[in-house]
């Protein structure tokens, strides 16, 4: 059998291409972006694409789905919540074709603003969740999801974290399944989720969802392992290498399908230790679990909360084994840090030059330039998640009355502002904001690696398209006063920055220049 | 088990690298696994990657003190990851310094000492000074490469095995270059 070193999104990648996946899509964002690009790059007979955000890459996936075909939609975890929306209600429809998302979450917020347990979501939403531990893993799960989600009638969601996303290991390599789209077959009570179909559609999801739980109780997705009887893990995602490496003799239940939980092989498991444990990176999900089934086991009392787990993490708490280090500590001068930052002769940086002069109130948003809140710019100060700058800017114009919009700015990137910028600016205007918005247009998903976007003219599959005239959008959403500039002459940005913040009026400044690692 | 760890600053291709020698090993029939940085911490930061080798490798992250090698790219950067050094694991190091952003604003200083140091308190580490090689290749691009061929004379595989993965995984155009670079780094003295 041929074999291929793999990274965890690759396999995921090539997981959906086996399955016979027909439609892919995605909004980029770290650490997911990768499964997109290779369906893109290695995969073309998957119609694969970048949405404008994550809630219009699901939907579009549903649509591909409840239509008859196999579908996968792909964020990383804060996008989930973009999408939060649609899943919770075509958890409801159910599917056609297959419908999987892949959810990557980034514990450490390595690339984010967060490092939210996106395991609540599957609960939440009443969808099953399949967790990989490695990149060979993270095909096959995929493939299985795939099967899963026809079968139970269910999205399914596959979680992945940075370090499966972000992991290479060996993957076997499979052919394509031929499955053909299904027809697509109207069904009001399934698909209209009128409140007098979604009732029994909810009824009917708690059934699936009894069914699920035996699937999950005799699947090999979670599997006993069983070694020396005095300790037992329950143990999930990485954190299962981790133990596997630290802890080679315990006994080990490995859940590969975290939702819904499988609760006898849990009683049996923990009928078989003399003492249980449960190793899980972020929140006590499994923890709670167990503890709710009236098993005592001990999970963060010894294991953080907080942040990825390591090896060494888990050897201390597990074996109290600790790993200072081998050779002496160099302390005879501060080792100087190396934060990433904006690149020489980025745009970003002309423009942060001027605003932090100009000593203004910076509302932020997602991207590259969120670098500008450190030294040497230290030019913003808001920031949270996509889209939120100019409705903060909004915001403070509202408290504290127009004075405010005098001293401040919004700043958002090309493909930010029309990922979730648009309806905000929407607002500014219909709420007679008077602020202004910076869109800092380096035309591309930079932070990602430059993907297209809807303004770029090219799709992820590479062929050209209309591409979206962002002055033309900001005039039709009541701009009057629209300037477009590069703002490498950084006396003229900051004439105009001056002018349109000084105006009593909306105002957005396009500020165009190619980000300096494009080609 | 073997466990290499690169390090490096973001675009000095350190990701490259620790793919060949991931071929290479996979190749010679040993399970891989590998552990990498990508997104903003590459906007200029410190990245590494972790590549390990074996019968049957769980975790994708080598623990502390148990690298066997720590090949880096910049100098500074074998600093941060001293204690994943196993007792007699050995250091490849690029004199070459790159200014992290505290150092170019003047914030902080650039420690001189750091060679002197390392000599002093770990015995198996080399420097090398690429430079010239680099200049003899044609393009400071293949840093990388330079530093896998060095790593390459301490690895049991074979010289064609190198070039094979290098092969399968380099683009045409710059396949030359690379091929050549790999066998100055194998060759330096």
């Amino acid at each position: 059998m041929e074999k291929k070193v793999l990274l965890g999104n690759e396999a995921i990648a090539r997981g959906a291409y086996e399955a016979g996946c027909h439609v892919a899509t995605a909004y980029p964002g770290t650490p997911s972006t990768e499964i997109l690009e290779t369906i893109a790059r290695d995969y073309r007979d998957i119609k694969s694409q970048w949405s404008p955000n994550e809630k219009v890459a699901l939907e579009v996936a549903a649509g591909a789905s409840v239509s008859g075909g196999r579908a996968l939609a792909a964020m990383k975890h804060v996008g989930l919540n973009v999408a939060a929306d649609p899943l919770f209600t075509f958890s409801y429809t159910g599917v056609n074709g297959g419908f999987v998302i892949i959810n990557a979450d980034d514990p450490s917020a390595w690339s984010s603003q967060n490092e939210q347990d996106n395991r609540h979501m599957a609960r939440a939403a009443k969808v099953p969740m399949l967790e990989p531990s490695s990149p060979q893993e993270c095909k096959d799960f995929t493939k299985l999801a795939f099967e899963i989600s026809e079968r139970f009638d269910r999205p399914v969601i596959v979680r992945i974290t940075t370090r499966i996303a972000h992991s290479q290991g060996i993957v076997e390599i499979l052919p394509r399944d031929n499955i053909p789209v299904k027809p697509f077959v109207r069904n009001f009570q399934k698909y209209v989720m009128l409140p007098v179909h979604a009732r029994p559609r909810h009824v009917f999801i708690e059934e699936q969802h009894k069914k699920l739980k035996e699937y999950s109780d005799m699947s090999s997705l979670n599997r006993i392992e069983w070694g020396d009887r005095k300790r037992g893990i329950i143990t999930d995602s990485v954190a299962y290498q981790y133990v596997k490496e630290t802890c080679p003799d315990d006994s080990v239940l490995k859940i590969g399908m975290v939702w819904p939980m499988p609760d006898e092989k849990i009683r049996e498991f923990a009928a078989g230790v003399e003492s249980l444990y449960v190793v899980e990176e972020l929140d006590p999900f499994i923890e709670d679990y167990v503890k709710a089934l009236g098993i005592k086991c001990v999970g963060k009392d010894i294991i953080p909360l907080c942040f990825e787990l390591t090896p060494e993490i888990v050897d201390q708490a597990m074996n109290g084994k600790a790993h200072p280090g081998k050779y002496p500590k160099y302390d005879a001068n501060p080792i100087p840090p190396r934060p990433p930052a904006l690149c020489k002769g980025c745009p970003h940086g002309f423009v942060f030059t001027v605003l932090g002069k100009l000593d203004l109130n910076v509302n932020g948003d997602i991207g590259c330039y969120t670098l500008a809140a450190l030294p040497p710019y230290s030019a913003m100060h808001t920031q949270g998640c996509m889209g939120a700058g100019i409705g903060m800017h909004l915001g403070m114009e509202k408290a504290h009355g127009p004075e405010m919009a005098r001293r401040s700015v919004a700043v958002i990137g090309d493909s930010t502002f029309i990922h979730s910028g648009i309806t905000p600016l929407i607002d500014l205007v219909y709420n007679k904001g008077t602020g202004t918005v910076i869109i800092l247009d380096n035309r591309g998903t930079a932070m990602t690696g430059h993907q297209e976007h809807p303004a770029t003219g090219r799709t992820l599959m590479g062929e050209e398209t209309h591409a979206l005239d962002l002055e033309m959008l900001v005039k039709a959403c009541g701009v009057k006063r629209v300037v477009v500039t590069d703002p490498k002459n950084m006396d003229e940005f900051e004439r105009i920055v001056r002018e349109e913040v000084a105006a009593p009026e909306p105002s957005v400044i396009i500020s165009l220049r190619k980000c300096i690692l494009m080609k | 088990m073997k466990n290499v760890i690169f390090a490096g600053v973001g675009g000095q291709g350190v990701i490259l690298a620790s793919k060949i020698l991931m071929e290479v090993a996979m190749n010679a029939g040993y399970d891989v696994k590998e552990s990498e940085v990508h997104g903003m911490a590459q906007r200029g930061g410190s990245v590494d990657c972790n590549v390990r080798y074996g019968d049957r490798v769980f975790s994708p992250l080598i623990p502390k003190e148990e690298a066997d090698f720590i090949v880096s790219l910049e100098l500074l950067e074998v600093m941060r990851k001293l204690e994943y050094l196993a007792p007699g694991g050995k250091l490849i190091v690029n004199r070459e310094k790159v200014d992290p952003a505290p150092v170019q604003t003047g914030a902080m200083k650039y420690p001189s000492d750091l060679e002197e140091w390392v000599g002093r308190n770990v015995k198996n580490a080399i420097f090398v000074d690429t430079d010239a090689i680099l200049k003899e290749v044609g393009t400071r691009k293949a840093l990388n490469i330079v530093m896998l061929g060095i790593l390459s004379r301490d690895l049991e595989f074979t010289e064609a095995q190198w070039e094979a993965a290098i092969r399968s995984l380099v683009k045409e155009k710059f396949l030359e270059m690379n091929l050549k670079a790999f066998k100055m780094g194998r060759d330096y003295k």
